[in-house]
């Protein structure tokens, strides 16, 4: 699966996109940003407050307990910040 | 029509490509917005909009379908600029175009409001203090939740 990452996610973790095998005990959301703090680093630290992360999966906005499977492209990003006009 | 670029527009030749051809259009009402100079009392220098392209694509398309569906609209444009941008760029159009000035208004006010809080773009300001990305703000969420009430703003605020 694709994992990209975006504003200070993508500068914390330290790249913007990578291709990674699905994890076999990642099934859903939850799982997988239990799994990006583990691989410590950069990731560790992107993903220490998970309040602050929003995840996208094939381009839709979803919740923790959204399922991910090998394939999709998942997102990793901050709450938007908008044009603020 | 949406449109996600780097470049500049011209608003006049926006809005006149909005209604050309089709006499239906009784009018056009347009929202500009363009960096500030100020963001918590603090001076900007420039301003590094980021976004994820695919997803932006996607949801640009959402909203204005659903303006579509909410208001008679003859036509609807955004137009949302990325990358490095200075105050007084501008940096988003929003044109809505309808039979009726009503339409027109509250689709224009609710695309923008809804930009502000669903469109995946991230914001990362230079001041003199150094570079930092903005924080999303309560305030623009609860700009746009008075659309989530059915029909246009005053039905929702009365």
């Amino acid at each position: 699966m694709k994992l990209v990452y975006f504003s200070w996610l993508r500068e914390k973790a330290g790249l913007s996109e990578e291709e990674v095998e699905l994890p076999p005990a990642v099934g859903d959301v939850r799982d997988l940003l239990d799994w990006q703090r583990e691989r410590g680093g950069g990731f560790a630290e992107a993903f220490a407050d998970l309040a602050s992360v929003r995840v996208a999966v094939n381009q839709e906005h979803v919740t923790l307990d959204h399922a991910v499977k090998a394939g999709d492209e998942i997102a990793f990003f901050p709450p938007v910040t908008g044009g603020r006009p | 029509m949406i449109r996600v670029q780097e470049d500049d527009f011209d608003v006049g030749a926006e809005l006149a490509r909005l209604s050309d051809g089709n006499s239906a259009v009784g009018g056009i009402c347009a929202f500009v917005g363009l960096v500030r100079d100020m963001a918590d009392d603090q001076q900007i220098s420039a301003m590094t909009l980021e976004h994820y392209p695919a997803m932006t694509e996607k949801e640009l398309t959402g909203i204005e379908a659903e303006a579509r569906q909410r208001w008679p609209l003859e036509d609807a444009l955004i137009i949302h600029r990325h990358g490095r941008l200075e105050p007084g760029d501008r940096i988003v159009l929003v044109a809505t175009a309808s039979a009726h000035r009503e339409a027109a208004f509250e689709a224009c006010h609710f695309l923008i409001d809804w930009l502000k809080t669903r469109a995946p773009f991230w914001k990362k300001e230079e001041k003199a203090s150094g570079s930092e990305w903005v924080e999303a703000r309560a305030s623009d969420d609860d700009a746009a939740a008075r659309w989530n009430e059915t029909g246009s703003a005053g039905k929702a605020a009365g």
